[in-house]
């Protein structure tokens, strides 16, 4: 029997989701599902917006306003409907290629500009959906399909990445830490300005399999094991920080919003035509 | 009030597309649209509108389709290379049947090409640059006027067809200054969303009534929780696999178009009656068609010409009636032969001539005469 | 009145774009028909530049200039360009710093100092395209005087009024004393 929250914020007739057994991003959908609950925001009132790949399939299982829109575009998009609908609450979801790859520049100006909406990265450090390529956030040395000797590329911080930007909330998360992560999901959505929170998934289909991780299980342990907070971050050096996970608020200021702003300019505007 | 002005081409896209209702625009600074984006982030907040410049091409087509469908009326405007980026997008406005309307303003190309220069080489992008079927409505306006009164049926066509609408101008005509009259109080047909009313079918957001060839509204936002995809999809809005709904989808965004061709098309003809040789010709080219016509016309030559106001769907029928009638046909357009292709298909029993011109510069009505006596 | 095809030619900065839009917004307060264009491009940007106008009684086809009956030079590269290229119909208006080329076979070629004027006359060196747009007028009697200056009105800056007017006149003056 699916628990209140499924029923609630889930499209069950669309379930079973084609996530492959063990991904992490089942946890991280339910997280969002949480952090909507906990905030108490009508359905009706969120309009969840989503790209392509396998994290952005989330859009077509939450019962939400849902749009599933084209490959990296997804900010962009839920830019267009938070200037025109500043009411609602936008929320996008984003895989890492997605979000940081070919999104890469919606992401950064989107941080720029402060536009209220809150992206949420499913970041499990590969292509999953064309199956198993290496990404912008696949750490250097690791496999990938694309990456047979090992990928050369140096990776993304994707919340520094934001927060350098401007992103005025940044977070990150984990699969594994679903109770902190629910709750830093849940200050993205409240936060005025634009906010991301990057929160670390879990493919053992090509990821962990391609490099040797163990399975599910033991990929949800490694979270377990190794994710220290942000503070104990901030004293440690980079030799000792290498192959940890970070877990809390990056960044947190209040710049003006985008759409709020512009709505200022349509008042005065309008005043001195008057 | 009644008032003659003097305005750009550019300038009155956006008085006409603000009466139409506009009120979001995104877009990104390219020559020869840009004016266009200049007057929208003026005039919009006047009107409670929005402006937005977005980090490029991609991401303003993004955006306008995001803000249309939670239900405001939205326009971008570029130019070839921007038109080519934002094609992706308009695939995406095509299968979800979000109207928008993108002016491209041709310019010399392919790539940078002449960035100034006037040009009509976009004709074909403007109907298959995005992949995959589709249809799809191109208006090309001819005059600033024509800027102003076109683009009111841009966003009504839109609307009406649930489609993305290209208006497709040239450098000729966007940077052009003429006088334009403007009536305020006149009454000018402005086509809203047709919204769903049978309360069975409120949660299909693609059901199509009988009878019917666009499915209705019920905008995305605001009681019933939408799911608008990109993928192929049945009339929940939902993913599907079926090879029989994948065919139904597809076929329905072609015929909803090809079935309302006679409601769609617009064109002008002049003296076809008795014409000869008609010259086909639409956008700026027109003005040095016009000209050139008047000129032959006074010495006593039977020319005419054919102006495709919606160069698609192709005034297809009308042409084909009409070149029953004449001996030579003669296509001018500024580029090496687009809508040449596309006459060349309809046309089967006169001579066709050809005037096309890729160097940056304008047809001239003496080449245009030159190309008439050659047909004879 | 028979169609005007009016080519104004300089370098960018000069206004000559401006001064097209003045002479099309006039004709349009005067009932005319017009068509105004301008080469575009890094012209714009400092190099050479041209604007035109076309001001009829009939209906305009064709926007752009191909035969002018009047063109107005700024500069020395585009008197030789556009000079030397002018038909046996075309007026020229050059200004007086200029060398006429003896190639130029155009029916008119007058010298006026118009920037000469617009420096140390009206005082400010920018108003020159308005000058040339007055000093232009009165050679072809386009519009009445009240239009022009409604036209130019219309298209300047608020604050500018008084320095475009007295531009306007020292321009009407050139004319006058031809």
């Amino acid at each position: 029997m699916a628990s209140e929250l499924i029923l609630k914020y889930m499209r069950e007739e669309h379930l079973p989701h084609i996530w492959c057994p063990g991904c992490g991003h089942g946890i991280l959908m339910r997280d969002v599902a949480q952090a909507v609950k906990n905030l108490g925001i009508d359905q009706e009132k969120v309009c969840l917006v989503s790209g392509i790949g396998c994290a952005s399939r989330a859009a077509g299982y939450m019962d939400f306003q849902t749009m599933h829109t084209t490959h990296g575009r997804a900010i962009a998009f839920a830019t267009g409907v938070k200037m025109a609908r500043p009411d609602l609450e936008v929320i996008v979801i984003a895989g890492d290629g997605d979000c940081a790859a070919i999104g890469g520049n919606h992401l950064i100006h989107a941080a720029r500009r402060n536009i209220g909406i809150t992206v949420i990265v499913f970041n499990n450090d590969i292509y999953g959906m064309t199956g198993g390529q290496y990404s912008p956030t696949t750490p250097t040395g690791e496999l990938g399909t694309t990456a047979p000797y090992g990928n050369i590329d140096r990776p993304f911080d994707i919340a520094i990445l934001a927060a350098g930007a401007g992103a005025s909330y940044v977070a990150k998360g984990t699969a594994y830490h679903a109770q902190q992560t629910i709750k830093l999901i849940e200050n993205g959505i409240k936060h005025k300005g634009f906010s991301l929170i990057d929160c670390a998934g879990v493919c053992p289909t090509y990821y962990g399999r391609k490099n040797k991780k163990g399975g599910a299980v033991d990929m949800m342990k490694y979270q377990r094991d190794n994710t220290i907070t942000v503070e104990q971050a901030a004293k440690m050096t980079r030799e000792e920080k290498a192959g940890k996970l970070i877990l809390g608020k990056i960044a947190e200021n209040d710049f003006p919003e985008f759409s709020s702003e512009y709505q200022k300019i349509i008042d005065r505007v309008r005043k001195e035509e008057r | 009030m009644k008032n003659k002005v003097l305005m750009q081409g550019n300038e009155a896209c956006v008085e006409g597309a603000i009466k139409a209702g506009m009120r979001f625009f995104a877009g990104y600074p390219i020559t020869p649209s840009t004016e266009i984006a200049e007057r929208s982030a003026v005039r919009l907040p006047q009107v409670g509108g929005k402006f937005i410049q977005m980090e490029d091409e991609i991401a303003s087509m993004a955006a306008i389709i995001g803000a249309s469908a939670v239900g405001t009326k939205t326009m971008t405007a570029t130019s070839g290379p921007g038109f080519s980026l934002k094609q992706e997008n308009i695939g995406y406005a095509c299968i979800t049947e979000i109207p928008c309307v993108i002016v491209d303003v041709q310019r010399s190309g392919p790539s940078t090409g002449l960035p100034t220069s006037p040009s009509q080489g976009d004709v074909m992008q403007a109907r298959w640059g995005t992949h995959g079927d589709h249809s799809i409505i191109a208006i090309s306006p001819s005059s600033v006027s024509e800027c102003y009164n076109l683009i009111i049926r841009a966003f009504n066509l839109a609307e009406k067809y649930r489609t993305p609408v290209i208006f497709l101008m040239d450098e000729i005509v966007g940077h052009l200054r003429e006088g334009i009259e403007i009536d305020d109080e006149q009454e000018v047909e402005i086509i809203e969303r047709k919204m769903k009313v049978r309360p069975d079918v409120l949660h299909l957001p693609y059901h199509v009534n009988e009878g019917e060839d666009v499915p209705r509204f019920h905008l995305t936002g605001y009681d019933i929780r939408y799911n608008i995809t990109g993928l192929v999809h049945a009339e929940d809005g939902f993913p599907s696999n079926s090879n029989e709904v994948a065919h139904n989808l597809v076929t329905r965004l072609m015929k909803k178009i090809e079935n309302n061709v006679d409601d769609i098309v617009e064109f002008e003809q002049k003296y076809c009656d008795d014409a000869e040789t008609v010259i086909v010709c639409y956008g700026g080219t027109a003005r040095s068609v016009m000209s050139a016509v008047e000129e032959l016309r006074a010495k006593g030559e039977k020319v005419g010409y054919f102006r495709p106001i919606t160069v698609w769907p192709f005034p297809e029928k009308q042409l084909k009636a009409l070149s029953s009638k004449v001996k030579n046909i003669v296509v001018a357009e500024h580029n090496y032969g687009q809508i040449l292709l596309e006459v060349q298909r309809i046309v089967k029993d006169c001579k066709i001539g050809f005037v096309g011109k890729v160097d940056g510069t304008v047809i001239t009505p003496a080449e245009i005469i030159k190309a008439v006596e050659e047909v004879k | 009145m028979s169609k005007m095809e009016i080519r104004l030619a300089g370098s960018g900065g000069q206004g000559v774009i401006l001064a097209t839009i003045i002479l099309a917004e006039a004709a349009i307060i005067a009932g005319k028909n017009t068509a105004q264009s301008q080469s575009y491009g890094p012209e714009a940007r400092g190099g050479m530049c041209k604007a035109e106008v076309i001001v009829s009684d009939e209906q305009i086809g064709f926007t752009k200039v191909t035969h002018p009956t009047f063109l107005l030079a700024l500069t020395q590269a585009s008197l030789n360009k556009y000079g030397v290229e002018a038909g046996e119909d075309c007026v020229i208006l050059a200004d007086s710093t200029l060398t006429v080329p003896e190639a130029i076979k155009a029916k008119k070629v007058y010298s006026l100092p118009i920037l000469d004027t617009a420096k140390t006359e009206v005082g400010k060196a920018f108003t020159a395209n308005i000058v040339a747009v007055a000093a232009i007028n009165g050679i072809l009697k386009l519009v009445s005087k009240e239009d022009l200056e409604a036209a130019v009105l219309r298209q300047i800056p608020k604050g500018t009024e008084e320095i475009n007017r007295k531009a306007l006149h020292a321009g009407q003056k050139l004319a006058e004393n031809i």
